[in-house]
């Protein structure tokens, strides 16, 4: 171990960072409405919409996703019906392809976690809403999806975190984020226990920021369940000290 | 269709050769991942504060950390460190470590820390009467621990094990950068050498798809052995 | 259940640490990519083939050693040399500067300059096949072919495989003017080339030639000077541990021979299509 390299590796590897975020909120704030869409088909009595959405989530929680990503950029490329056509100059690009492979995954996986959460609202609650007239999209917006959101978070935190592990990925397909970048370090020094050394400890910080982020938005949305006079989680020293 | 053919011309038996690898490496990297989240979950639960803190500093880690570079780590950097420890003990020369024990190294290092929290929450799921009625019996730990304990949390276990299962197998897709032939690794080449990166590609989906589906099966079959005699409520 | 575990984690542990090797040529564990024909490659077979997979097996015969031939993925091949893992690679790589830092090399075997290649379509496909620019012996030539080719290229995409020379000269020469991209295996340069993705590649004319001449390579076209020298080192030689200097000298006579009766231009022209056996 030689601070002086580890040192001169992070400062490589920094400009991999914003890529690598790119991807994260990008596929899954895409991701996020995709997986409502797909768990409210899944939920419909339409038999056709909730088979094709379960055929979707069946075949993308099934496969690793690098058969998706490669599937995607490699895969479709084969084809010069897909060349020719008007979504070519998207997924020409490693980026979109990256970005379309990351947000169908997650999509996958969120819809099966907001399936869960809408089912867990109470049927009572429900009824109680239609009886004071709501239905449909009001009563969607204003009962069911808050209290699923609000239930679904803990899941959907790490489901945020195995996106943000998911992104190592796109250096196969060119990108150089992260680990991209890290792959040619070594490739030019040979020293990979100290590259991944640093490598690691930067998608460590980011997931620990965001866990945390994702505990005090839970702290947030549930203003029932706490005490009137306990403090804010703000205070990250406390959170620290747990 | 050709392409996939069995025999020296098509690639059929190579998949199919290439799927039992990426199961025998699930299998193991399961096994042993089963053997860390034992440890893990008895270091969790066992009261000692720096055991604790070394559980919990190996879940967070493993857990926040892409498992692509858990594994590089591993290729790279394992065979120098198992040198450098057997070196201490006087012996010299290089050690190899192989993809295969890389791979499985890796995936159950990994999923150990998975399994760390399924056994944990079974255990915890037992109820604490139980264990003072049998203490109250005056049952020796062991037997406890054999007819109280082991049953019911491997039945509470059995469905998040299950899971860090299906996980265990879409993860050995990366041990394709260690150059072991799995699935992935042989629909690559397949893919490069015929240019035909869909078919190959679709094909190690669909061998994907078999694992994690029939698995699944076994998995739910299990389940409902171990839930045998339980009333439903 | 829980006991057994254990049992089995304990055994598991035991089982890892792996047998030692002890130091002696008579079994020589050669590692190879079994990516880049008609080099190295993995046949529908799942064999290793290839020219260097038969030279490798003649100077083996040579030293008097019985040959293992694995594969390994490139981007991992030299750190896994170090560590052990095999004994020499043999995977068509160029003797460098920048390797010479942390491996050793046997004599080259072969010799083969860089060239760029696009799909017939691409709008480069016009620039006019050159002849070999030396970037050591002839350097000014070489730079004035390099901004030609620079300014042919503004603004396009074009790729090589990960830590290769190839990628290397791309990086030194092109970056300001090109997007240079990495690509973890030439088989998924050409894929993209064959996509759209990237106007081009460069890879050795060794690896171009045979392409060209199959189904597969039906819609590449090699344009342009080639390059030799400089970045691209000193020809392909045997990777070696530095403190296998004993093994080095063993692939050194084994070479020359090979070089001297013909074995290596009987390989090449089979494989290539054309002697690549370097100057002596």
């Amino acid at each position: 171990m030689d601070p002086i390299f580890m040192w001169d590796t992070l400062q490589r590897l920094l400009p991999g960072i914003p890529l690598m975020l790119q991807l994260v909120s990008l596929s899954l704030a895409v991701g996020f409405v995709l997986a409502v869409l797909v768990a409210l088909a899944r939920l419909s009595a339409f038999r056709p919409l909730s088979a094709a959405a379960a055929g979707y989530v069946f075949f993308f929680r099934g496969t690793p996703l690098l058969v998706q990503i490669f599937l995607i950029y490699y895969g479709l490329g084969q084809f010069p019906e897909i060349r020719d056509s008007f979504l070519w100059p998207f997924l020409r690009q490693p980026y979109w392809c990256a970005i379309l492979a990351f947000t169908l995954n997650t999509g996958a996986y969120g819809s099966e976690i907001m399936r869960g959460g809408i089912q867990s609202v109470p049927w009572g609650q429900i009824e109680a809403a239609r009886v004071c007239g709501m239905s449909g999209l009001l009563l969607m917006r204003r009962i069911i999806l808050p209290i699923a959101v609000r239930q679904a978070l803990p899941a959907y935190g790490n489901e945020m975190i195995l996106m943000v592990k998911a992104t190592s990925l796109a250096s196969i397909i060119t990108l150089m984020e992260v680990t991209g970048i890290a792959q040619k370090i070594i490739a030019e020094t040979y020293r990979a226990v100290e590259v991944f050394v640093v490598a690691g400890s930067i998608y460590l910080l980011i997931n620990f920021v965001l866990t945390r982020g994702v505990r005090a938005l839970e702290w947030y949305l549930s203003p029932h369940l706490r005490d009137a006079r306990q403090a804010a989680p703000a205070t990250e020293a406390a959170a620290l000290a747990h | 269709m050709e392409l996939l053919s069995f025999g020296d011309k098509g690639w059929g038996d190579e998949l199919a050769l290439a799927a039992c690898m990426t199961l025998a490496v699930a299998s193991c990297a399961f096994l042993l991942g089963t053997v860390f989240g034992c440890f893990g979950a008895l270091a969790k639960l066992s009261g000692l504060r720096a055991l604790e803190i070394a559980a919990d500093a190996y879940t967070t880690v493993v857990r926040g950390i892409p498992e692509l570079l858990v594994i590089y780590l591993l290729f790279f950097g394992g065979s120098g460190a198992l040198m450098f420890v057997a070196s201490m003990f006087g012996h010299t020369g290089y050690i190899g470590v192989n993809a295969f024990m890389t791979g499985v190294a890796a995936i159950g290092f990994v999923n150990g820390a998975y399994s760390t929290e399924a056994i944990r929450g079974a255990v915890l799921a037992v109820p604490k009467g139980q264990i003072e009625a049998a203490k109250a019996y005056g049952m020796p730990p062991w037997t406890l621990f054999r007819r109280i304990l082991a049953p019911q949390v491997l039945r509470f276990a059995l469905p998040s094990l299950g899971n860090v299962w299906q996980l265990c197998l879409k993860e050995t897709a990366l041990i394709s950068v260690t150059g072991l032939v799995e699935i992935m690794r042989q629909a690559t080449i397949g893919a490069g050498s015929t240019k035909k990166p869909f078919t190959f590609y679709a094909c190690a989906a669909v061998l994907y798809l078999l694992l994690t589906t029939l698995s699944g099966i076994g998995f739910g079959r299990a389940e409902r052995w171990a839930e045998r005699g339980v009333r439903r409520s | 259940m829980f006991y057994r575990l254990l049992a089995a984690g304990c055994v598991a542990a035991v089982a890892l640490a792996g047998a030692a090797e002890a130091k002696d040529w008579s079994k020589i564990k050669i590692a190879t990519e079994g990516a880049y024909a008609p080099w190295n490659f993995t046949n529908a077979a799942g064999k290793l083939e290839g020219f260097e997979v038969d030279l490798a097996n003649d100077l083996c015969k040579r030293m008097k050693a019985t040959c293992e031939i694995v594969a390994q993925d490139w981007d991992g091949i030299i750190p896994a040399l170090q560590a052990g893992k095999y004994d020499a690679i043999i995977a068509g790589m160029s003797i460098t500067a920048k390797r010479k830092e942390v491996i050793n090399f046997s004599l080259p075997y072969a010799s083969t300059p860089a060239a760029l290649a696009v799909l017939k379509t691409s709008p480069l496909a016009k620039i006019p096949v050159d002849k070999n620019y030396d970037l050591d012996k002839n350097k000014a030539d070489a730079e004035k072919q390099i901004a030609t080719l620079k300014a042919a290229l503004k603004g396009k995409a074009i790729g090589a495989q990960v830590s290769t020379t190839h990628l290397n000269f791309l990086e030194t020469y092109f970056k300001d003017a090109a997007d240079v991209r990495s690509y973890k295996t030439t088989e998924q340069h050409d894929l993209d080339i064959t996509a759209g993705r990237i106007e081009g590649a460069y890879a050795s004319i060794g690896y171009w030639k045979p392409l060209l001449g199959k189904p597969e390579g039906k819609d590449l076209v090699v344009v342009g000077p080639t390059f030799t020298g400089g970045v691209f080192g000193a020809g392909v030689g045997a990777g070696l541990r530095k403190a296998d200097d004993d093994l080095r000298k063993l692939f050194d006579d084994a070479i020359a021979a090979a070089a001297a009766d013909g074995t290596i231009k009987k390989l090449a022209v089979q494989w290539f299509g054309f002697d690549i056996t370097p100057p002596m």
